[in-house]
């Protein structure tokens, strides 16, 4: 009898630890390693030293933000990395007109991919990852062709931009915290939200039910699309130059990372935004971590694989 | 060697008129030969726009150079049609670079069989990963290519170090020719040969069909399931390996910045080439056509000379792009008729 009652409650015991490695798994890894280096790594709890692991991981967050609402549908969003680079060869390009003209142009052209991507996806149903493909060769190519090398400029507002404070936090920090809390509104509170996550959940059932799949579809895209370009111009204007042959490389494997380590399942239906941004924070410390404390750049890529493989094993086990 | 066709189709073709089928067999030879009509297209107009564009020099350049993208090719293709998918072929093809660089100051045996045996262990492990937990193959190669690219930066001082090949009968693998073009050239016609009998002659290669179409249908005809998912996978990663090995052979030195984003080359071909990527449905041939139509546009873009190779990503993305939605349109338009 006790033998009995003991198996089922050994085995949700393993269930209910997955669930819970899977819901704040990456609140207490966030915690587990600023713990360590507080303890073993110096000056590590100095301002100056928070200020640049932030202002490094903006564009990230920025980026991830995005693909968790992608992600959230059951689609993915491989192009995030060539927008960047479009963005910034954008800025370069219209930087003639005035700072503002350049910025605008940039997130139009961001917008526009993502419409683009969206409408293959929504209208034509080519699978999400094949579509975004293509926009992720032909982009980077096309901010190629635009801005062939590197080219700096010099020019105040986008200087204020990359490399101001306000109010102690770097502009670019800001920046980040405002979307990171705009998305979360938007997928908390609106109705866009509930019917991007139903979209993910059961694109039939939401179909029948009558709601816009393609309109919400194409909008996710091209919310992606913005956010992204958002991230080139930010990062644009730190370095003060745009570089499209290498600004936002691997954007996409960093920006999915954070999001599936973030706890947000790749088969969609659901979407957590804090989840993304600690998933972004946690990838950032690891390698701020072992940089700091002599263990080369080789390190954190087998790390980060084997976080990857560990946080979307952990949301399997709660599924099954 | 030719594309599967599905055998579903045929017992519907019964009960529609002549004109339907013959559209219908239209759409499938556009399905499955689109890349081959486009490559000959691509080549005839190249051919007369350009007086050194349609030589023999041009043409053995322009095979040469897309023999190392059609060896990775060939397992992606294997993993694709099961219904997977492989973002590491990059990472291994780098890495066996290295490896292959590495080991051939003892001899062409180690040189060759290192990668191999390293890349091969990684692919099984992958295989094994994907067949056994059911995490999205997506996922866990994307692991299996940070993960590479960490163990090749951790053996090459950080990507500092360039090995240089220390063997010459291991060079001459890269750099000899045969009938006037290089051995990994011979090497890559083999291996779709190969390949081409084992994906449509052998029971290996109609359970890869099967478990692309449908894996649940697969586990319930008593397709060993586990088993040629795992083989799907270890397929890729010997031939990356190989592709790499004979890449450092040609080259001399195990380069360490190779093979950024080789993973959606390999894909955009295969793609190209009229495999779903939904799985189930495609072939060698296809495969083929679409390397060497990657390959060609390159060689066009060089001969026009002003324009930049990026020019050559954008004109690639938009095939692409071409292609999957011709592929979609044709699909929907079969199952409507």
């Amino acid at each position: 009898m006790a033998e009995t009652a003991a198996a089922p409650r050994a085995w949700s015991g393993r269930v209910r630890l997955l669930a819970w490695l899977q819901e704040y798994g990456v609140y207490a890894s966030v915690l587990a390693l600023l713990l360590f280096n507080v303890a073993f790594t110096p000056h590590f709890l100095e301002v100056a030293n928070f200020r640049t692991q932030l202002i490094q991981v903006a564009p990230i967050v920025i980026t991830s933000l995005g693909m968790a609402l992608v992600i959230g549908t059951e689609g993915i969003d491989l192009s995030v990395g060539s927008v960047m680079a479009l963005a910034s060869a954008m800025v370069v390009l219209y930087l003639g007109y005035g700072a503002p003209v350049a910025i605008i142009a940039a997130l139009i052209a961001g917008a526009a991919v993502g419409a683009g991507g969206g409408a293959l996806v929504a209208y034509v149903g080519v699978q999400p990852i094949v579509a975004t493909l293509a926009l992720l060769v032909g982009v980077r190519g096309l901010a190629n062709v635009l801005v062939p090398q590197l080219t700096e400029f010099r020019n105040p507002t986008l200087i204020t931009l990359g490399s101001r404070s306000v109010l102690g936090l770097p502009l670019v920090v800001v920046i980040a915290a405002v979307l990171t809390v705009l998305v979360a509104f938007l997928v908390k509170r609106t109705t866009f939200g509930r019917q991007l996550v139903a979209v993910g959940g059961n694109r039939a059932a939401s179909r029948l039910s009558g709601l816009p799949v393609r309109r919400i579809l194409v909008t996710v895209y091209v919310i992606s699309g913005l956010l992204a370009a958002v991230a080139g111009v930010l990062a644009t204007s730190r370095l003060q130059a745009s570089d499209p042959t290498s600004l936002g490389l691997l954007m996409e494997l960093s920006a999915i990372t954070a999001v599936v380590v973030g706890g947000t399942p790749l088969t969609g239906g659901r979407v957590r935004v804090l989840g993304t941004v600690m998933g972004a924070l946690l990838i950032q410390l690891l390698q701020a971590t072992l940089i700091k404390h002599n263990l080369p750049q080789s390190w954190t890529q087998m790390a980060q694989a084997v976080i990857i493989l560990a946080a979307v094993y952990a949301a399997r086990g709660r599924r099954a | 060697m030719t594309t599967t066709i599905a055998d579903a189709d045929t017992g519907a073709d019964a009960r529609r008129g002549p004109g339907a089928l013959r559209r219908e067999r239209i759409g499938h030879l556009l399905q499955h030969h689109g890349a081959l009509v486009v490559l000959a297209v691509t080549v005839l107009v190249g051919a007369a726009t350009f007086d050194s564009f349609a030589t023999p020099q041009n043409a053995a350049n322009i095979v040469v150079s897309s023999s190392f993208l059609a060896i990775v090719a060939i397992g992606m293709t294997f993993v694709i049609i099961s219904g997977g998918i492989d973002l590491s072929v990059g990472s291994s093809f780098v890495l066996a670079g290295v490896l292959a660089a590495y080991g051939s100051r003892y001899g062409l045996l180690v040189a060759l069989l290192l990668p191999l045996a390293v890349c091969g262990t990684i692919g099984l492990i992958q295989g094994l990963i994907v067949a056994r937990t059911g995490m999205a193959p997506f996922i866990v190669t994307l692991a299996g290519l940070l993960g590479m690219r960490g163990l090749m930066l951790a053996i090459s001082d950080e990507g500092a170090n360039t090995y240089l090949v220390r063997d010459d009968a291991f060079s001459a693998l890269g750099q000899a020719a045969f009938l006037g073009l290089t051995v990994p050239v011979w090497i890559t016609l083999a291996l779709v040969l190969l390949g081409g009998v084992l994906l449509q002659r052998t029971g290996f290669g109609q359970n890869v069909f099967a478990i692309g179409g449908s894996e649940e249908a697969a586990v319930l005809m008593g397709v060993p399931v586990t088993r040629v998912k795992v083989l799907v996978y270890l397929i890729s990663g010997l031939l990356a390996g190989l592709a790499g090995a004979l890449n450092a052979a040609r080259l001399s030195s195990g380069v360490t910045i190779l093979g950024v984003g080789m993973e959606l080359d390999v894909i955009a071909a295969v793609v190209i080439g009229g495999t779903l990527l939904t799985g189930g449905a495609g072939g060698l041939t296809g495969t083929m056509a679409g390397v060497l139509l990657l390959g060609v546009i390159q060689s066009l873009i060089n001969q026009i000379g002003v324009l930049t190779s990026s020019f050559q990503q954008v004109v690639s993305g938009a095939f692409l792009a071409l292609v999957v939605v011709t592929q979609r349109l044709l699909h929907r338009a079969q199952r409507l008729s």
